[in-house]
């Protein structure tokens, strides 16, 4: 722990050396070099505390202070010796650099964490199962013939058009009823909530707890909603295995845990919609349904927009829940194309194929996109 | 704004209206009633599973223990000591709050300087790169995932020239804060330059005038007015790196000290078979941390996550 203090005091020296303030306009050999200096000493520094972080003995708890400090501090370092470096610069420079310093990082990190390898897979998606011959289109063929792989885009589809649907509309219904409560908004809201704090791995657990199957007369059913088909005289089913309607129930666990964020944010939109705006149509003898569908519904469509997008591209990324149950999703039907995409490329080890899936899907998104770049073009005349 | 509303005999916040309450008011009521139920059912089948013991949990659904929640011999906390002493949940956990708290403090910070530079500098390519950078939006991180690992083992390279060297970042924290950075980037940028767009110019042209830079600016001004969008950026990165499994798994490993807690929790799963009690203490910890954030964070989280996109 008393290395963790050290560490903290640590970027000190920098903030000290160049401190001279509002002398922008000069630029004295001094400054270069404490700027410079300082910016040595925290680089040695970050050096040492990534080696301190790979230590498999270290103590936890003192991992902990040090992760925080080296990782929450020296982001903001980097930004404030690169501001001072600029500094430096003459006049005229200054302020065509500064932006780029600004996006700089971003930019930087995006390019090699998201562009570059978006490019790799477009070049691994021509090649074979091993990425060391190229084979054309091969890939793409199989991905719009395989039976599995047919079937995973058809759930795919499902999966994007209903999950946001069905989250957004009960979303909306649910805030615009809450918004009317007297009391006990906060709570209802927040129950609502809830499942998006747990994890993939986490959900699927607790869904077992309703889907759960075991063949009569192994003790009862553990599953809930076998217990509800016990209790009615029926024979339990095997919820899960019921094709096609296993996607559904499927579906079911991303609603629940994506409904809350769609309330949330529809919330806030409506109760930012004016008061007079409202009271103004009531009093002209609108009906609350009229108020909702003419006046409520198109001020937050905006709104709207950016939490459909948000959920369709999440329901197209969804992998986790059809991924962690325990039956096969190729014998069950319940393929979806990220899974797809996964299993080819960790477990079959076919990199090829599994980079086709990926690129097949990348585009599938770029309508989406399109139309949401136009609604902010829009938004941008607007301003 | 429109010029004060001429005055009606009704109270002034809407709700307050007593003719609303009269119609459907309780219809209204139940259906909340019946949804937070349904919504609630498998939470509580988590929580009430994770206390009781293993015989209970083996023989009888969840649901019959609210039938009689008075008997004493079905209740345990025998699974969370379990849970917390069997997978090294400790150390898991520890290694989970090394990892989210900077995967959470640098997207923020690399996010919010680019939102500012994207709302209120003038640059050559701004539109452009703001499109790109929120384009970016849609790319499947399962698909950039293979190409980092690559990356961080490999470097690389194009026939003998090395354009990017070995960082041997694999297995380490700050190969994993920055894919989480890399992969909440462009949320974080659309969200942040929402918020940060929307403030009023008055304020920053008055700073400028008094001779304020870009960077006092930023930091004394911007950061301090977006509270609300940083805070609930935070929420969200936060949950989403601290539930990740896919990620960690890749980069930190399957097993060994740095494993977090969401690994630990497959691995239980791998272990313990279908052991729900166990599994279910061990969710309920690991979904706990997430929980504290957002309930504390969560008056920030509606105002700074719609402030921009709220806007007609």
């Amino acid at each position: 722990v008393e290395r963790t203090e050290e560490r903290s005091t640590g970027p000190e020296p920098p903030a000290a050396g160049g401190e001279p303030p509002e002398e922008g306009a000069r630029t004295s050999p001094a400054r270069i070099v404490s700027v410079l200096a300082g910016a040595a000493v925290a680089v040695a520094l970050f050096l040492w505390a990534f080696d301190y972080l790979r230590q498999p003995n270290a103590n936890r708890a003192a991992v902990v202070g040090v992760a925080i400090v080296a990782g929450a501090g020296g982001v903001f370092l980097l930004f404030w010796m690169m501001n001072r470096i600029v500094d430096l610069l003459s006049e005229r420079f200054r302020e065509t650099i500064r932006p780029y310093v600004f996006v700089g990082p971003a930019l930087v990190i995006l390019a090699v964490f998201l562009v570059y390898p978006v490019f790799n897979t477009i070049f691994i998606s021509f090649e074979n199962s091993t990425s060391t011959e190229f084979v054309g289109l091969d890939n793409y063929k199989f991905v719009f013939t395989d039976v599995s792989m047919l079937r995973s885009i058809r759930n795919t589809v499902g999966w994007l058009v209903l999950v946001p649907l069905v989250a957004v509309s009960i979303g909306l219904a649910f805030a615009t009823m809450a918004d009317r409560l007297r009391r006990g908004e906060a709570v209802a809201k927040s129950l609502i909530f809830l499942p998006m704090a747990i994890s993939f791995a986490g959900a699927s657990i607790t869904w077992q707890l309703i889907y759960s199957y075991r063949s009569q007369g192994f003790g009862s059913n553990i599953g809930l909603l076998n217990g509800i088909m016990l209790g009615l005289g029926q024979e339990p089913a095997k919820w899960l295995e019921l094709q096609p309607w296993n996607n559904l129930f499927l579906m079911v666990i991303m609603v629940w845990m994506q409904t809350g964020f769609a309330m949330v944010v529809l919330s806030a939109a409506i109760k930012s919609i004016p008061d007079e705006i409202i009271e103004a149509a009531r009093i002209d003898g609108a009906s609350e349904f009229q108020v909702f569908w003419r006046i409520m519904v198109p001020t937050i469509v905006p709104t709207i927009v950016v939490v459909t997008t948000y959920m369709v591209i999440n329901a197209m990324k969804v992998f986790d829940i059809v991924f962690v149950q325990p039956a096969s999703a190729e014998n069950n039907g319940t393929v979806v194309m990220a899974e797809r995409m996964l299993r080819w490329f960790f477990q079959l080890n076919h990199n090829g194929r599994g980079a086709a899936v990926a690129v097949v899907l990348f585009l599938a998104v770029i309508p989406v996109m399109i139309w949401n770049m136009r609604r902010f073009r829009e938004q941008e005349a607007i301003r | 704004m429109s010029a004060t509303p001429i005055p009606v005999p009704i109270g002034p916040e809407r709700g307050g209206n007593v003719g609303d309450v009269r119609e459907g008011g309780w219809l209204i009521r139940i259906t909340i009633i019946v949804i937070v139920l349904l919504w609630s059912i498998p939470t509580l089948g988590v929580l009430i599973t994770s206390f009781r013991a293993e015989e209970f949990v083996n023989t009888s659904g969840w649901w019959t223990a609210l039938a009689h929640p008075f008997q004493a011999a079905q209740w345990t906390i025998e699974n969370y000591r379990v849970a917390i002493e069997g997978q090294e949940f400790g150390s898991a956990f520890m290694n989970s709050l090394a990892m989210a708290i900077p995967a959470t403090v640098i997207p923020i910070t690399i996010a919010a300087f680019a939102a500012y530079a994207f709302s209120w500098m003038e640059f050559r390519g701004r539109f452009v790169l703001f499109v790109a950078v929120v384009g970016l939006l849609v790319v499947p991180l399962q698909m950039a995932l293979i190409p980092i690992l690559k990356l961080f083992t490999q470097g690389m390279s194009l026939g003998n020239y090395i354009i990017f060297p070995d960082l041997d970042l694999n297995q380490s924290f700050l190969g994993i804060w920055l894919a989480h950075t890399g992969f909440g980037l462009p949320l974080a940028v659309y969200l942040l330059a929402n918020y940060i767009r929307s403030l009023p110019s008055s304020i920053i042209e008055s700073a400028r005038i008094d001779g304020a830079d870009h960077f006092t600016i930023f930091w004394r001004l911007i950061i301090p007015l977006s509270i609300p969008a940083l805070a609930a950026f935070a929420i969200f990165q936060f949950m989403w790196v601290w539930n990740d499994l896919l990620v960690a798994y890749v980069i930190l490993g399957g097993a060994g000290k740095n494993i977090v807690l969401t690994v630990a929790l497959r691995n239980l799963v791998g272990s313990t078979g279908e052991n729900w009690q166990i599994l279910t203490a061990a969710a309920f910890i690991s979904m706990s941390l997430p929980l504290v954030v957002f309930f504390s964070l969560q008056r920030y989280f509606v105002r700074g996550l719609t402030a921009g996109a709220v806007k007609g």
